[in-house]
């Protein structure tokens, strides 16, 4: 849309004869305002503009242009958004456009939330036949930042309202390969193996999931997000993950790495604190990462555990020495 | 360590007005109202409220108020429910609540709920657990949390929760010390804590400190003071603030000050504003720094406010 692109340098609406017939309405400030604030000369012609149009509730194509141009100075003016709605229905406008619209001036705003909310609107208007583009949209924010919060939340808005399951997963993991630490994308896996209507549900996606899950830990024993998706995949059924040597294996490996343990201890402990029983080799592993000068003070296994977290984990030594003191005494 | 520049973060407060053709002044134009309650809010820690004119702020916040009962950002902007809070926040901390007509304000907010319990910020439905926040706070302070179905509402938010403990904007979101905040703050205010793993929530919010002390909002991002507040709020709300390094933190936030003009911003060295001002100062009240007014984790308000809201003294 041409018309809707603030043209530069630009003429100020008080010389475009378009507007020769509007009378601009000036900001009422109140007599000492408290965050007064020092506008610019453009800014204050074009909302008293906005004014005079809002307050005639003149939904018109010259209006909608109007529109553009405020939105160019702030996009975060939720009046203006919602006026710019009014006038595309009343216009009866081709929202396809507005898709276009959106996409530029989504470039610089993009964590503006007025924008997001338009585009919802828009999208639920066109319905089923724009999820492929929103999809496609949300992916280019994503290219330039994976973790967008907002564009998140509108990609799981798509597929719930509008669907487009199908390459989801496979997005997924290839923002995984592109990002191993990205937490914004395990989020998503949870979210597609959980509520997508093809994949057939958590338990059914268990399996595949863990092996993909220990895979990606033990690459990076120190991202934290595929240790709590491990734990997230054995939702509400905490007697499984206990008993699964696929969990305990992969802290047993990564503590003979010697490496970036926090997690697999943590992990550990908590699948201590459930009811594992631990087997020899764990019970060496765990002897083997003792801070020197610690060698008796603790008595069982589960204390080292703590003692050996609250060492390697000094600014939360606090936390784990609350997991230590609610240990059942021993046995 | 250095210490937390009150006097001038107090003239930077009130100097913001001096400042000429500053983007950021004409950007924040439509949320004048949150920047109102972001520096008086401020101003009140810092034991300065008394430099401000209590009738004017008063005769503006009500030019705001739209016929529906909300308030918009500033005066002949839309109501919205995130404008609303702030108003109403304000006119607390000067202990001029009477002035409301509380029926039409609350009406305005219950009148946002939706059938499944979620609230919209606005008559244009965006949905968001930050609403839920906005709606219970505002209902509360105006003690009017009967005009919603509370049941519902806390139902909604719990069904944003994570496997991390966390919670998002919506069913599913990511977590984020943001929306948690808002989450946590809500189920506080309905007294339904016992909805949240707190042992599990809290190891996540204090694996949000990085080794330089500062906090960040989700993993793997950088830290930034605004979390100072969401995360420490809502480690307070669950009981479990002595899990993180407090003194580490301290001292990133005063890194963040700009020790000459005052403000602070979001990580050292970077450029201040009124909105990082007010979290970093409300965050070192949590943090009990001495000669700042303490402050209500849930309510966002200096505890001396609040205890007049709910016990009259």
């Amino acid at each position: 849309m041409e018309s809707d692109k603030v043209k530069l340098p630009r003429v100020p609406l008080s010389q475009r004869p378009e507007w020769s017939d509007v009378t601009p309405v000036p900001q009422d400030d109140g007599p000492s305002p408290v965050v007064p604030i020092a506008y610019k000369e453009e800014f204050v012609e074009t909302m008293d503009y906005f004014r005079a149009v809002y307050l005639a509730d003149e939904r018109s194509a010259r209006a909608l242009r109007l529109t553009a141009e405020v939105i160019g100075l702030n996009a975060g003016n939720y009046t203006v958004w919602h006026f710019r709605r009014s006038i595309l229905e009343a216009l009866d406008a081709d929202l396809n456009d507005e898709l276009d619209y959106i996409e530029n001036i989504a470039r610089s705003n993009s964590k503006n939330y007025q924008i997001w909310h338009h585009r919802r609107w828009v999208a639920e208007k066109l319905g089923t036949d724009s999820a492929r583009k929103e999809l496609e949209f949300t992916k280019k924010i994503f290219s330039i930042d994976a973790k967008h919060y907002h564009a998140w939340s509108h990609r799981q808005w798509v597929l719930l309202a509008l669907g487009g399951w199908e390459d989801e997963l496979g997005y997924c993991q290839q923002l995984l390969e592109e990002d191993i630490f990205n937490n914004s994308a395990w989020n998503q896996r949870f979210f597609v193996i959980t509520k997508s209507p093809l994949l057939g549900g958590l338990e059914v996606m268990r399996e595949s999931e863990v092996s993909y899950t220990v895979e990606a830990i033990l690459t990076y024993p120190e991202n934290e997000s595929p240790w709590r998706y491990l734990r997230g995949l054995y939702k509400g059924d905490t007697q499984s993950w206990v008993n699964d040597a696929q969990v305990w294996s992969v802290c047993l490996k990564v503590l003979n790495a010697k490496n970036n343990c926090l997690f697999a201890l943590s992990t550990l402990l908590d699948l201590l604190c459930h009811g594992l029983q631990p087997n020899q080799e764990i019970n060496d592993a765990v002897d083997a990462l003792k801070p020197s000068g610690q060698d008796q003070s603790d008595s069982d296994l589960v204390k080292t555990v703590c003692s050996i977290l609250e060492h390697i984990d000094p600014i939360r030594a606090n936390y784990w020495k609350w997991r230590k003191s609610k240990l059942p005494s021993a046995t | 360590m250095g210490e937390l520049a009150t006097e001038k973060h107090v003239q930077y407060i009130l100097s913001v007005e001096k400042r000429k053709d500053d983007f950021i002044s004409v950007a924040m134009e439509y949320l004048r109202m949150n920047g109102a309650y972001w520096g008086l809010t401020t101003l009140d820690l810092l034991g300065k409220l008394d430099a401000i004119d209590v009738d004017e702020v008063v005769s503006w916040i009500m030019k705001c108020q739209h016929e529906s009962g909300g308030f918009g950002g500033n005066i002949g902007h839309d109501p919205h429910i995130l404008y609303t809070l702030s108003a109403v926040q304000v006119l607390a901390l000067f202990d001029k609540l009477n002035v409301l007509d509380v029926e039409k304000v609350t009406n305005y907010i219950a009148g946002l709920q939706n059938e499944d319990g979620s609230f919209s910020g606005d008559e244009w439905g965006e949905v968001d657990t930050r609403f839920s926040y906005i709606a219970i706070c505002c209902l509360s302070i105006l003690h009017h949390l009967n005009k919603i179905n509370v049941e519902k509402a806390v139902s909604y938010i719990v069904s944003c929760k994570n496997l991390d403990g966390g919670f998002g904007c919506t069913p599913g979101g990511e977590s984020h010390a943001g929306q948690i905040f808002c989450c946590v703050g809500a189920l506080a205010i309905t007294g339904s804590l016992h909805h949240i793993d707190k042992d599990l929530l809290g190891w996540w919010l204090c694996e949000r400190q990085v080794k330089a002390g500062g906090l960040n909002g989700r993993p793997e991002k950088l830290p930034d003071v605004c979390y100072s507040w969401w995360v420490l709020s809502s480690l307070i709300m669950i009981d479990r603030v002595h899990w993180i390094s407090k003194e580490k933190l301290v001292k990133f936030i005063l890194d963040c000050q700009d020790t000459e003009n005052g403000g602070i911003s979001d990580r050292p060295d970077d450029a201040v504003d009124v909105y990082h001002t007010y979290f970093g100062v409300a965050g070192l009240s949590l943090l009990e720094y001495p000669g700042l007014k303490a402050i209500d984790p849930a309510y966002a308000l200096p505890v001396d406010v609040v205890n007049k809201i709910f016990f009259g003294r």
